[in-house]
């Protein structure tokens, strides 16, 4: 497998793209847009065009390659071509040559920066008032364009992170086994009920929880949009946390920072000295919470206990398509005592959150959303579970925008309900 | 009469974000499906809404002497929607709207840019079909697969596009909107211009609206996976199957390089010690396929293959599956899959297979072919890389080999792709000087100054690359 993410290291595997068209079934953007600019094939072209030096990088070309990051396109595609390799490294070309949007090079910074992003997030939640009103739904909307749409309701962020309120080691008395969590930014800064979910689900199956202080952003905002350097810093920096502690798996509770460690990380380090091989150690024994409680420390079902709920479970692309993780989720729901499950008509349809698109493209992230909330609201459950606080954050805003009055629970949380 | 004034003009029809020039959008618009083409960059792309629109749009390219290139999902393998010389490339997919389901005449009345999986979907719950069913039908639209008049896997029970078209709206060179059939099952009012229509490839007139044909759904339907020792056995059990009063839904064929290239990609157990093996499915009622199968089992073992059935619906859809990744899957192997469609009397499939496999042979290149055997339209699907000029120079001789060999046979150049820009050179091949002229008789009295979808079908001059 060609793990570079350099343009022109990745010849041959544009040449694989047939045109077929055949992306264009299940690329949310192009089904709202229509465009081919929009859509895996015609990206690819444009990518070739830039290798054959028939036009350059400019803004208009960098927006061209933004997109959900979704792998829909990637599994649809009937030749294997690995587009997402070839939009990351497009816009890491974009990024090294200019045309990059201020935007970008701004959250670059703030998320290299720890000190930075968590004084943001602390002085947000701290000063809330300032900046946002309350939303009828018990969220908030933002009182002035802080780079959110105004639109927008977002949950009310945590005054006290989700590591600030733990200490760094929640063990249990004869342990069956010890592992590091990996929290991510979204579970300390606005979910931290997630983060105190894992860690409770963990103790109760008898596995003992590192949570160590220094980690920071896992950098897939960052590798995503193709800043591909300092992904590849806080890539070393967190190998160095990891690969040094005693435990026996590195768990984590979003497929985005999962894949970081299990994917990205491998790549970008792939011919670093002293680093390639902590890497692929450290990405063997990474796990998402559903696959690590189901599949490695298997949860005993004896101590679930009834939930009587009617929920429905939303797929993130990057813990279903990204991971593998589909089957866990799901089993674990289904082994809870009293739930009424209705699947989705199409579960593993983006929610058009992907992170920074939504920022940057609210409107489109909007609309593909209405398809989500339609097909949500087609089931009659009252919760909705997921596996991804981003996801989370999105369908939090479409349902109190919609006054659709349904809950969101990450898996972990609608688990841990059931186990106490 | 500058091509800024013509933005502008069209700027004020359908609004600015309906009329696209930026570079990075119209390079997307370069090329179609097809492989093995030049790309040709347009000047403009336009998105209209509206059936009043289209006919504003070609008023105003007249006005301008600009062509039109009308465009749904451009997933066409003829070149059908690249723009040769520059102009305004024409996308109807905001046009989406299924406008009519009516269950007492069983038609469906679509605008050209509903997807045919969309429409199929939506008929679904009634207990109806619309059977023409290409490889891309879960992205190509209803306005194109009418222009090129697709066929598909069912075509040799079901038939082919223009067999489900009943009615057009069209708007015509000069902006003019026109209809011509309609809902009723028999209409001989003049010409049949609907059928003039379906196929004309966009050079004709513009598709706007289809009256639509559907029917009713079969109740069951029997899979069977046929091996054979060699090609004729395979040629043979295709003919004797016809002839014993059966018409399977689908008969597909693959031969080795096809069925080893499917196998090692999808690894379902296919026997790749066979020369050939044959997919056949009969549907209907449930009596009627018993007998069917029946009837094609014994075909098949008198003529030396060894035959199963799908066991289950798991075991079909594999089936279907391993058919369906042919193309991928041969595509995987080089970076370049030139695919034909050069269709023969099914009476000739045996000698047009053979005649491929020595064709591939002389040049020296890796030809997979795979297709609809009931119908007699194969796909020798050439594994090639666009960049090796030498190599390409024997793929072209190739296909021109390929061409003559089913023309000598009493076939046809294209089964379902249509003519298009990658086989205008061949056309008077088969209809000779004078049937060429008598369509370029048609196309100049409905488009006399050559502005729709020029380059296509007839071999005439070409703009930028």
């Amino acid at each position: 497998m060609n793990r570079s993410y350099k343009l022109s290291d990745l010849e041959e595997e544009i040449a694989r793209c047939m045109r077929c068209g055949f992306c264009q079934a299940t690329c949310p953007y192009y089904l709202e847009t229509g465009a081919e600019s929009a859509v895996a094939r015609g990206r690819i072209a444009l990518a070739k065009f830039v290798l054959q030096g028939r036009i350059g990088y400019t803004p208009a070309l960098a927006e061209r390659f933004e997109c959900l990051t979704c792998y829909a396109c990637n599994v649809t595609c009937p030749c294997g071509v690995p587009i997402d390799r070839i939009f990351l490294a497009a816009r890491a070309a974009m990024i090294r040559d200019g045309g990059v949007p201020a935007f970008k090079r701004l959250m670059a910074t703030a998320l290299k920066n720890q000190g930075l992003l968590d004084l943001g997030f602390k002085t947000a939640a701290r000063a809330r008032g300032l900046f946002f009103k309350p939303h009828s739904s018990g969220g908030l909307t933002p009182r002035f364009p802080l780079g959110l749409d105004l639109r927008r309701v977002i949950p009310p962020l945590s005054p006290r992170t989700f590591r600030d309120g733990m200490k760094e080691a929640a063990t249990v008395p004869g342990a069956k086994g010890k592992v590091a969590f990996f929290t991510g930014c979204l579970i300390n800064y606005v979910y931290p009920a997630t983060g105190r979910a894992v860690v409770e689900i963990l103790n109760k199956n008898g596995v003992s929880v590192l949570i160590p202080g220094e980690q920071h952003c896992c950098g897939a905002p960052l590798a995503i949009n193709g800043v591909m350097d300092t992904a590849e810093q806080m890539a070393r920096s967190h190998v160095d946390l990891f690969s040094g502690l005693n435990v026996d798996a590195l768990v984590v509770a979003c497929g985005t920072c999962g894949e970081s460690f299990k994917k990205k990380y491998v790549d970008l380090l792939n011919g670093t000295p002293g680093y390639a091989k902590k890497a692929r150690e450290l990405a063997a024994k990474t796990y998402d919470i559903a696959d690590f409680i189901w599949n490695v420390a298997p949860l005993d079902q004896r101590l679930l206990k009834e939930v009587a709920l009617k929920a429905t479970y939303h797929e993130p692309c990057h813990l279903g398509r990204g991971l593998g993780v589909t089957r866990e989720p799901l089993e674990i729901i289904g082994a809870i005592p009293g739930l009424d499950f209705v699947p989705l008509q199409e579960p593993d349809r983006c929610c058009g959150n992907a992170g920074t698109f939504n920022l940057t493209h609210y409107d489109v992230s909007y609309n593909i959303l209405k398809h989500k909330l339609a097909d949500i609201a087609g089931t009659g459950a009252e919760v909705v579970v997921t596996g991804c606080s981003a996801c989370r954050m999105q369908l939090e805003d479409g349902i109190a925008r919609e006054g659709l009055g349904k809950k969101v629970l990450h898996t972990a949380e609608l688990l841990a309900l059931a186990l106490k | 009469m500058s091509i800024k004034e013509a933005i502008r003009t069209l700027q004020g029809v359908l609004g600015r974000e309906n009329v696209v020039t930026t570079p990075e959008d119209l390079l997307c618009y370069s090329f179609d499906a097809t492989a093995g083409l030049p790309e040709y960059l347009p000047d403009l792309l336009v998105t209209p809404a509206t059936t009043e629109q289209v006919g504003e749009i070609v008023k105003i390219a007249g006005q301008y002497k600009l062509p039109v290139y009308p465009r749904g999902a451009g997933t066409n393998l003829s070149g059908g929607t690249v723009p040769v010389q520059g102009g305004i490339v024409l996308s109807l997919l905001k046009m989406n709207k299924i406008l009519d389901i009516d269950l007492d005449n069983l038609t469906a009345t679509v605008q050209p840019g509903v997807v045919i999986q969309t429409l199929n979907s939506a008929v679904a719950p009634h207990g109806l079909i619309y059977p023409p069913d290409p490889g891309s039908l879960a992205t190509a639209t209803m306005g194109g697969s009418v222009a090129e008049c697709a066929g598909g896997l069912r075509g040799l029970k079901y038939g082919v596009t223009r067999d489900y078209v009943m009615g057009l709206q069209v708007v015509l060179a000069g902006g003019e909107i026109v209809r011509f059939g309609g809902k009723t099952v028999k209409n001989v009012t003049a010409y049949d211009m609907v059928r003039l229509f379906t196929g004309s490839e966009g050079t004709l007139g513009i598709i706007t609206e289809i009256i639509l044909r559907l029917i009713p759904a079969p109740e069951v339907r029997e899979t069977m996976l046929a091996a054979f020792g060699d090609l004729a056995s395979a040629g043979r059990s295709i003919t004797g199957i016809i002839r014993s009063k059966v018409i399977p839904a689908t008969m597909e064929i693959m031969d080795r390089v096809t069925i080893e290239t499917v196998e090692a990609h999808a690894r379902i157990g296919l026997p790749t010690e066979a020369e050939a093996v044959l997919l056949v499915e009969v549907d209907g009622i449930p009596e009627v396929v018993r007998r069917e199968a029946a009837a094609v089992r014994e075909v098949i073992t008198q003529n030396g293959g060894t035959v199963r059935s799908a066991a289950g619906v798991r075991e079909r859809d594999q089936l279907w599956e391993a058919r369906r990744a042919a193309l991928p899957a041969l595509a995987r192997r080089r970076p370049t899959t030139i695919l034909e469609d050069a269709t023969v009397p099914r009476s000739k499939i045996t000698e047009m297979l053979l005649a491929i496999q020595d064709i591939g042979r002389r040049y020296n290149l890796t030809i997979g072919t795979f297709g609809h055997a009931g119908d007699g339209n194969l796909h020798p699907t050439i594994l090639t890389d666009s960049r090796d000029e030498e190599e390409m120079e024997r793929v072209h001789r190739a296909v021109d080999e390929i061409f003559k060999a089913a023309l000598a046979m009493g076939g046809t150049l294209t089964g379902e792709h249509g003519i298009g820009l990658a086989k205008a050179r061949y056309l008077p091949w088969e209809l000779g000087g004078q049937g060429v002229q008598v369509l370029q008789k048609i196309k100049k009295a409905l488009d006399p100054e050559g502005l729709l979808n020029p380059g296509k079908m007839f071999p005439c001059g070409e703009g930028r690359q």
